[in-house]
């Protein structure tokens, strides 16, 4: 028996509705998957294209494109984006379609509840991106927007900034309580936890850090929207307040924030090597125990974002050490990646090149990391380009290469297509080459102490910066290639097995490709 | 997993228009509120800000009986498996979770100024150099004289915990036990006990809000404890200001149940929509025990 009953719609119980309405009203985790998805591209395109603009604009020394003002809102906007916008959609569209498939259920444990969260977000983010329009012109306080920048200092949209803020802290709370429900409660029969493929493990954690953390950064906003309309003094230390305080409520979540956007990159990669390295993957219990240390500790570092802001030197070594810990369960998730890949029979399609490429450069931005936790060597760092280098290579060849890889492994299951190899590896190689070009250099400049934030820099800095801004518009017209294949392959392409990979593992290859419209009305038994 | 027999029936509902309704509601009245916000700073008059928020309003009270109702009425038809009722639980709890940790944000700050900016403004400890700022100013709790008192003028007293927030106390605590024993009686069916246990919380309820409204008019007219007058005023207010809005939030959840357990809904094996409104109404209680103890007495 079909778990879907009918309202008088008696087609939907073979497939979709037609038209605008299947998206506007839809409550099938596939679709509201597929939204998602395509969201996120769309803002990883708007927020690229503002990262165009932050290099067209350090091409050279001097200001030649933009006004600083403007440069100001580009950077805010494009932290923003990208983080709200762009990673965090994404793996919430991969989890709302690969997590019913995983454990074998019907479809996510709140259906209309998910399609709230989804809608949510080009509400929240057409309020933001509306603020540029805006008298005074949007947030141009960094995406950290500490206080008193975006209190006192701020331009009036803040205002709108803080809603919109708000918008997406419900958007991320409901869908991470659907993603803890369904993973608790609609696993098919035999699917315990300990058997829970990676990628589903990853984001049971990941959602708990959402809802334990959006709620702070509600709090925080909240607080920011009281001290600009209501007078009140949290981060205003004439009234008795401390603008530091914003930075350690804001670092509570944004510190947790980070290991959202590059748990469930963990787990999809952790489903990916092994397949193209045909052999199980090392580990598995450990991964998720080091999954769930990396989940505690993210709680107990935040302040390494705020070792220069004056803390007392027992805050600074504490830290610094909890900081230094972390490195060792993303140690064991290296290691087991490596020790996958050992003595495999590797293939390197798509999804594997983007993931080996994750295991190496995720790990130098990790080291980088490692580098920027030492308290005394940050205050040489803290501001500069080098941060910028480390959390672009935990970001872009971590979260970013982690959903390309997701997006190549799975869409022959999405589309019931092959995409096209050649052009996905090129895709792959223009990338890496171009984020190397865009990024590395920026270890160099910052060490020698080139700002982070401003318009303009010393003559000095020059050459490596025209790398950067060659290499950034390398990666982002590499982009558009990627739309390319991906419309290629939903509107043709090689017809896709149920299991296009050899090595795959999991249930979601036991269905047919494209998947069903429903699938797992009835559970499957898992042995 | 406990039976296969509730996989099958899980309830997959079909397309709703609710969310949409939802979503366009929540940003009319953020677009809304945000307008009115800036042109009251701004000193703008004649601003269509709380008319939009109104419009707003208007659509998410429209969703919330619509949504609110379709859920009761797929419900009352049988359609949810005891599967479904879990997912409802788990849903709750966290939800309550993420309550728990907005809480949390505005007693963090609490604390931390308290324990260290507050301290270090006063010249104490390694960081006292931040009192170079305001020369001579001495921190105290409750923080009777602000660094910039000019800015930010102080409260002449703060309110006294032992006056109207031990009656607070005592109603809202009462209020848990009560609806307990409403809850009790629904399990045991017993529906006259249970609609009077449960007018007697929303009673209790409706006492602590008219007395939490006294006591803000107290603060404002006689002691000078506002929003402006420091982080004392910001810290209070926040804290119970969001406090009172959940109470009024869970007050209005207990009148849809009073409503719904006189038409009849509920039975003594199946009524997780008043349980969960029991949940709420005890983590308001609980975060009232905690604010009682470090924004009132402490």
């Amino acid at each position: 028996m079909s778990a879907v009953i009918d309202h008088g719609h008696t087609d939907h119980h073979h497939g979709p509705a037609k038209g605008l309405m299947r998206w506007v009203l839809t409550t099938n985790h596939k679709d509201i998957g597929t939204m998602y998805l395509w969201f996120s591209f769309c803002m990883f395109l708007l927020g690229g294209s503002m990262a165009m603009v932050i290099r067209a604009e350090l091409f050279q020394p001097g200001l030649q494109i933009v006004q600083p003002e403007f440069f100001n809102q580009m950077t805010t906007m494009h932290g923003l984006i990208m983080v709200f916008g762009a990673v965090m959609p994404a793996f919430v569209g991969l989890a709302n379609w690969m997590i019913p498939l995983m454990i074998g259920a019907p479809d996510m444990a709140l259906p209309r509840m998910n399609n709230f969260s989804f809608w949510l977000l080009p509400a929240a983010f057409g309020l933001l991106v509306s603020t540029l329009f805006m008298e005074g012109g949007g947030p141009n306080f960094g995406w950290t927007f500490y206080a008193p920048l975006s209190t006192t200092y701020g331009p009036e949209s803040t205002t709108f900034f803080i809603f919109a803020v708000h918008l997406m802290g419900i958007s991320s709370i409901m869908g991470a309580i659907n993603v803890v429900a369904t993973i608790l409660n609609l696993r098919a029969p035999g699917m315990t936890l300990m058997k829970m493929p990676l990628f589903v493990w990853t984001w049971l954690i990941t959602a708990f850090l959402l809802i334990a953390v959006m709620p702070v950064l509600a709090g925080c906003v909240t607080m920011m929207l009281m001290d600009i309309h209501f007078g009140t003094s949290f981060f205003n230390a004439a009234g008795g307040g401390d603008p530091v305080l914003f930075q350690h409520v804001f670092w509570f979540f944004g510190h947790p924030e980070v290991y959202i956007m590059i748990l469930p990159a963990f787990g999809a990669v952790s489903s990916i090597i092994p397949a193209f390295a045909r052999k199980p993957l090392f580990g598995y219990t450990s991964m998720v125990y080091a999954t769930a240390s990396i989940a505690f500790l993210s709680f107990i570092v935040w302040a390494h974002h705020m070792f220069t802001v004056g803390i007392p030197l027992t805050g600074e070594l504490f830290f610094m050490y909890a900081t230094m810990l972390i490195a060792v369960p993303t140690g064991v998730k290296v290691f087991n990646w490596a020790s996958t890949m050992w003595q495999g029979s590797m293939t390197f399609e798509a999804p594997m090149l983007f993931s080996v490429a994750f295991v190496i450069l995720f790990t130098i931005g990790g080291f980088s990391g490692l580098m920027l936790a030492i308290a005394p060597a940050d205050f040489q760092y803290h501001d500069t380009y080098f941060v910028v280098a480390h959390f672009h290579y935990v970001l872009v060849p971590g979260a970013i290469f982690g959903i390309f890889a997701s997006a190549y492994y799975w869409l022959p299951k999405w589309t019931g297509h092959m995409y096209d190899e050649t052009l996905g590896k090129l895709h792959f190689w223009m990338s890496f080459i171009g984020m190397n070009l865009a990024f590395f250099p920026m270890h160099f400049v910052g060490l020698a102490g080139m700002p982070r934030r401003i318009p303009d820099y010393n003559m000095m800095f020059a050459n490596f910066n025209m790398v950067s801004s060659i290499g950034a518009f390398m990666f982002g017209a590499t982009q558009l290639l990627f739309l390319f294949i991906v419309i290629k392959c939903i509107r043709g392409g090689k017809p896709a097995p149920a299991k296009p990979w050899d090595g795959a593992e999991g249930l979601e290859w036991t269905v047919p490709s494209p998947a069903p419209y429903h699938t797992f009305s009835t559970p499957p038994e898992v042995k | 997993m406990s039976s296969h027999e509730s996989h099958e029936n899980y309830y997959v509902p079909a397309q709703s228009k609710w969310p949409i309704v939802a979503t366009i509601g929540l940003l009319v009245s953020f677009y809304g509120v945000g307008t009115w916000f800036n042109d009251l700073s701004a000193g703008r008059e004649g601003s269509n800000g709380p008319l939009i928020f109104f419009a707003g309003g208007l659509i998410l009270a429209w969703m919330l009986f619509g949504w609110f109702g379709n859920v009761i009425k797929e419900s009352r038809s049988g359609l949810y498996s005891a599967q479904m009722d879990r997912s409802f639980r788990w849903g709750m709890s966290w939800f309550i979770f993420s309550e728990v940790m907005f809480f949390a944000a505005f007693f963090g700050a609490l604390f931390y100024v308290r324990t260290w900016a507050g301290p270090w403004l006063g010249g104490e400890g390694d960081k006292g150099v931040a009192n170079m700022l305001w020369e001579g100013f001495e921190y105290s709790w409750p923080l009777l004289q602000n660094p910039d008192s000019k800015l930010f003028p102080p409260p002449s007293a703060v309110i006294d915990p032992w006056h109207l927030p031990l009656v607070n106390t005592i109603l809202l605590v009462s209020s848990s036990v009560t609806i307990t024993f409403a809850h009790h009686a629904l399990k045991k069916n017993h529906r006259g006990p249970l609609k009077a246990w449960l007018a007697a919380t929303i009673l209790l309820a409706l006492a602590f809000l008219f007395f939490q409204v006294e006591e803000y008019i107290e603060a404002y007219t006689e002691l000078g404890l506002t929003l402006g007058s420091g982080i004392y005023g910001a810290t209070f207010f926040m804290l119970t200001g969001f406090h009172g809005a959940h109470v009024t939030l869970g007050t209005i959840i207990l009148i849809v149940m009073l409503v719904r357990i006189t038409r009849g809904h509920f039975s003594a094996d199946q009524h997780f929509g008043f349980e969960a409104a029991a949940w709420y109404w005890h983590f308001v209680d609980v975060v009232w025990l905690g604010l009682f103890v470090f924004v009132y007495v402490l």
